[in-house]
């Protein structure tokens, strides 16, 4: 990773290469499990999907369990099923309690809607309430820049061979 | 169980102010390429927060379409265990 704009940003310069390296290892995992038809669509899209949670995964391993963003990323991938049903039942509960207490205090209407769009979007951010939804959202934002410039720097050096 | 955490939650979102939510939101403009250099008090924190959903899609999106590129390149790459084992060394 000899990119400059990466190794600028010093602060968050463990963050990436804890990503780096652990993406990179899952890869080289998924790379040795390929078949011997390892070109055929299926096996390309089965490949594309495991490449993204891994990328997705080691994204949220970097950042450890510092986060709500990365503890629901981990979670998901621990229970992937029985999470699914409980995070449902929980956020359209949490969901119908935070738009009462919304409207009660009047509390920005406008964005309101967007805030639950945010929600959506943000892991595990149907449990947050609005300001812990924003910093999360902050934090999440840098680290899917990160995610999004290591794989193309990976990706890049892949092609240059 | 959930009810007695989403009540706590909710005391807790009450104290919340509103200069709390503008300082975040000023926060997170300054992550948006689109609406980085606008002043703060020029932008809504709607638009802030719509704006925000659009940049996590279209990074969402990328990460997507890296995966693919990354899915393609190891099904045509016979060296690419090499290549990857000393993109591990070179960090």
């Amino acid at each position: 990773m000899n990119n400059p704009k990466l190794l600028s940003l010093n602060s968050t310069t463990s963050l990436i290469s804890r990503f780096t390296r652990g993406f990179i290892q899952a890869l080289i995992r998924i790379n040795k499990q390929r078949p011997v038809t390892s070109s055929s669509p299926r096996e390309m899209y089965i490949r594309h999907r495991r490449i993204k949670s891994a990328a997705d995964k080691s994204m949220a391993l970097a950042v450890r369990s510092r986060r709500n963003w990365s503890r629901a990323v981990l979670a998901r991938f621990r229970k992937k099923r029985r999470r699914h049903v409980l995070v449902r039942r929980i956020t359209t509960c949490a969901m119908k309690k935070r738009g009462l207490e919304n409207k009660k205090s009047g509390h920005k209407e406008a964005s309101h809607g967007q805030a639950n769009e945010l929600r959506r979007l943000v892991p595990g951010g149907e449990a947050m309430d609005l300001c812990s939804l924003l910093e999360e959202t902050a934090h999440y934002l840098k680290c899917l820049n990160t995610q999004v410039q290591v794989m193309r720097c990976v990706a890049d050096s892949y092609s240059t061979i | 169980m959930s009810s007695r955490r989403s009540r706590s939650r909710q005391s807790g979102g009450s104290r919340i102010t509103e200069d709390q939510i503008n300082d975040l939101v000023t926060r997170l403009q300054q992550l948006l390429p689109e609406l980085r250099n606008r002043r703060s008090d020029k932008v809504s924190s709607a638009k802030v927060l719509q704006e925000t959903c659009n940049y996590i899609r279209s990074l969402h999106r990328e990460v997507e379409d890296l995966s693919e590129r990354l899915s393609e390149l190891l099904a045509t790459t016979d060296t690419a265990q090499a290549a990857l084992i000393r993109g591990l060394l070179m960090q």
